[in-house]
C-alpha cells in the first residue's frame, strides 16, 4: 500500500482530516472509556455478526424446506364451519377477548383499554420508568409489569391453541392446509393446475340424456363448469376409468372423503333419483381414450 | 482499475467521509459475542433487519406471480406453491421469516428493556422501535389475507371486528381496512396496497431514523 511505489493508491487514513469535523450536540460513547477490546465496525465486527446471521439463514433455511407453506382451499364466506383462527402472535389477544367478561359486558375495556394502556405504556416506558439505575432487578415496578405481561400472553397463547387443538378433535376437522397437501400427495387433488391447463380428457356421449342432467346437477359447483375439475375437487373427465356406475351413484348420493352427500341437493334442484341414476351411468362412460 | 475509478470518483464527490464513518465506528466490547457468548443477545436486532431483508427480498419475488383479485389471488398462490421452480422455498420464506421476523423483534425489545437501554438519552429511539414494532404487526395482519384461503378470511374477519369495537372511530377504521360491507375484493386490494406499497415505506423510513439514532448515540455502555 503505502509502501509500494504505485501512486494510484491514494492513502486513506482513519481519521482522515476530509472527515469534517462537525460540532455534534450529542456527542457518542467513547468506547475507549471503557475498559475493553473494542473493534471496527467494518470489516471486523460485522464478519463476525455475519456468522452469526449465516448460522441463522441455515437454520432458517431447513426450516422452510422442511416444512411447506400451508394453503387451505379458497376463500369462502358461505362456510359455517371453519374455525377463524388469526396468526399465533395474535392468538393471546384473540384468547382475552373471547373471555365473556371482558367482551359483553365491558367491550371498552377488553377490546381498548387493556390493549390500548399496554401498547401506550410501551411506547411511554422511558418516561414511566425514570429512574437512573439500568439494571432490571434494580427496578423492580418496570422489570415486574414486563413479565406479568409477558407470561400472561403466553398463558392465554398456550389456551387459545390448546383450545382450538380440542375444538378440532371434538369435531373431528382435519385443518384444510393439512387435508389439502396430504389429498395433493395422494394424488387427489390437481395442486396448482387451474392455471396450467392440462390436456383435457375429451368429453364423450355428449349428446344423451345424461350430459343435460349434469349440466343441471349440483356436480358443476365444485367440479367445475366443465368437470374438469379445481383446486378442491377433482377432475370428472375420465372418472369411468376409475369407478363403476355403481360406484359413481353411491358417491353422489352419500358422498366421498371431503365431498359431502349430494342427493337432497340435488333433488331440490328439480332432479330425480332415476335422474341421478342416469347421470351416474353417462359418468361411467367418460373414459380416457386408449391410444 | 478499480482505485483509479475509485479515486476518480472520490476526488469529485469526496465519498470518503460517509462510508468511513460506518466503518470505522468503534464496536464496544460489551455487545460483541466474540469476547463474551452472553452478549448474543445484541445480536437480535440486527438479525430482525436481517430477517426484514428477507422479507422484503421474497415479497418482491411474490409479487411477480401474485394476483390481487379474489379470483385469481387464490390460484395465484396455489400455482406459486405448487407449480413455479422454487416458488415453494420464496413462499415458504415470506411465510417462515414473518414469523420469526416478530419473534426476533420481541426478543430485541425484551433485551433493551431489560438491559434499561432505552433510559435517556434514548427514549426518543424506543418509541421509534415502538412505532416498528406496530408496523410489523400491520405487515403481518395484512399479509395474513393474500392468500384468500379460508384462513385468511376468517382470521381477518375477527380482526376487522375487533378493531370496529374501538368507540367513536371503530366504524370508521372498519370502513377504512374493508373499504365496503363485507370482507371482499375491496378488502383484498386494500390489503394488498397497504402490504406491498404503504407499510413497507413506512417501515424502511423508521428504520432509517433507527439506524441514524443508534449512530448519533452508540450502543448504551455496559451494565
Amino acid at each position: 500500500m503505502a509502501h509500494d511505489h504505485n501512486n494510484n493508491e491514494k492513502v486513506v487514513y482513519i481519521g482522515d482530516s476530509r472527515v469534517r469535523k462537525v460540532q455534534r450536540t450529542n456527542i457518542p460513547q467513547d468506547y475507549s472509556a471503557y475498559p475493553g477490546k473494542t473493534e471496527a465496525f467494518i470489516p471486523n465486527f460485522l464478519l463476525k455478526e455475519w456468522m452469526v446471521g449465516a448460522v441463522v439463514l441455515v437454520g432458517f433455511m431447513v426450516l422452510v424446506m422442511s416444512h411447506p407453506s400451508p394453503l387451505g382451499y379458497p376463500a369462502d364466506p358461505t362456510n359455517t364451519s371453519f374455525i377463524p383462527m388469526p396468526d399465533w402472535y395474535f392468538l393471546f389477544l384473540y384468547q382475552f377477548l373471547k373471555y365473556g367478561y371482558v367482551t359483553q359486558s365491558l367491550v371498552m375495556f377488553g377490546a381498548v383499554l387493556v390493549p390500548g394502556v399496554a401498547f401506550g405504556g410501551l411506547l411511554l416506558a422511558p418516561w414511566l420508568d425514570r429512574g437512573k439505575d439500568r439494571r432490571w432487578y434494580k427496578r423492580p415496578v418496570a422489570s415486574g409489569i414486563m413479565l406479568l405481561t409477558l407470561v400472561s400472553m403466553i398463558y392465554l397463547t398456550y389456551i387459545a391453541w390448546t383450545h382450538y387443538e380440542h375444538e378440532l378433535e371434538k369435531r373431528g376437522i382435519e385443518p384444510e392446509h393439512i387435508e389439502r397437501a396430504r389429498l395433493i400427495k395422494e394424488g387427489q387433488i390437481n395442486a396448482g393446475a387451474t392455471m396450467v391447463p392440462e390436456e383435457k380428457v375429451p368429453l364423450v356421449a355428449t349428446d344423451e340424456e345424461g350430459y343435460e342432467i349434469l349440466n343441471n346437477s349440483t356436480c358443476l359447483t365444485c367440479h367445475g363448469t366443465e368437470i374438469e375439475g379445481s383446486s378442491f375437487a377433482p377432475s370428472l373427465r375420465g372418472i369411468g376409468d376409475k369407478y363403476t356406475a355403481d360406484e359413481i351413484h353411491d358417491i353422489i348420493v352419500n358422498g366421498i372423503r371431503t365431498m359431502p352427500a349430494q342427493l337432497d341437493d340435488n333433488l331440490n334442484k328439480g332432479l330425480t333419483e332415476d335422474d341421478l341414476r342416469v347421470l351416474a351411468e353417462w359418468l361411467a362412460k367418460q373414459k380416457a381414450p386408449t391410444e | 482499475m478499480m482505485n483509479k475509478l475509485y479515486n476518480w470518483i472520490d476526488e469529485r464527490l469526496d465519498i470518503t467521509p460517509l462510508w468511513r464513518d460506518v466503518a470505522d465506528h468503534e464496536v464496544p466490547e460489551h455487545v460483541n459475542p466474540a469476547h463474551h457468548f452472553s452478549a448474543f443477545v445484541y445480536c437480535f436486532g440486527g438479525l430482525t433487519f436481517f430477517l426484514v431483508m428477507i422479507q422484503v427480498l421474497s415479497g418482491v419475488f411474490l409479487t411477480m406471480y401474485y394476483v390481487p383479485d379474489i379470483i385469481n389471488a387464490y390460484t395465484s398462490v396455489d400455482y406459486l406453491q405448487y407449480k413455479v421452480q422454487f416458488g415453494d422455498i420464496v413462499r415458504g420464506m415470506h411465510h417462515w421469516g414473518a414469523s420469526l421476523v416478530i419473534v426476533m423483534m420481541f426478543l430485541h425489545t425484551l433485551r433493551v428493556f431489560f438491559t434499561g437501554a432505552y433510559k435517556a438519552p434514548r427514549e426518543m429511539n424506543w418509541v421509534v422501535g415502538v412505532l416498528i414494532f406496530a408496523v410489523i404487526l400491520g405487515l403481518g395482519f395484512t399479509g395474513y389475507l393474500l392468500p384468500w384461503d379460508n384462513k385468511a378470511l376468517f382470521a381477518t374477519k375477527v380482526g376487522i371486528e375487533i378493531a370496529s369495537s374501538v368507540p367513536f372511530i371503530g366504524d370508521l377504521i372498519k370502513e377504512f381496512l374493508q373499504g365496503g360491507d363485507i370482507v371482499g375484493a375491496q378488502t383484498l386490494t386494500r390489503f394488498f396496497a397497504l402490504h406491498v406499497f404503504i407499510l413497507p415505506a413506512a417501515l424502511l423510513g423508521l428504520l432509517a431514523v433507527h439506524f441514524i439514532m443508534i449512530r448519533r448515540q452508540g450502543i448504551s455502555g455496559p451494565l
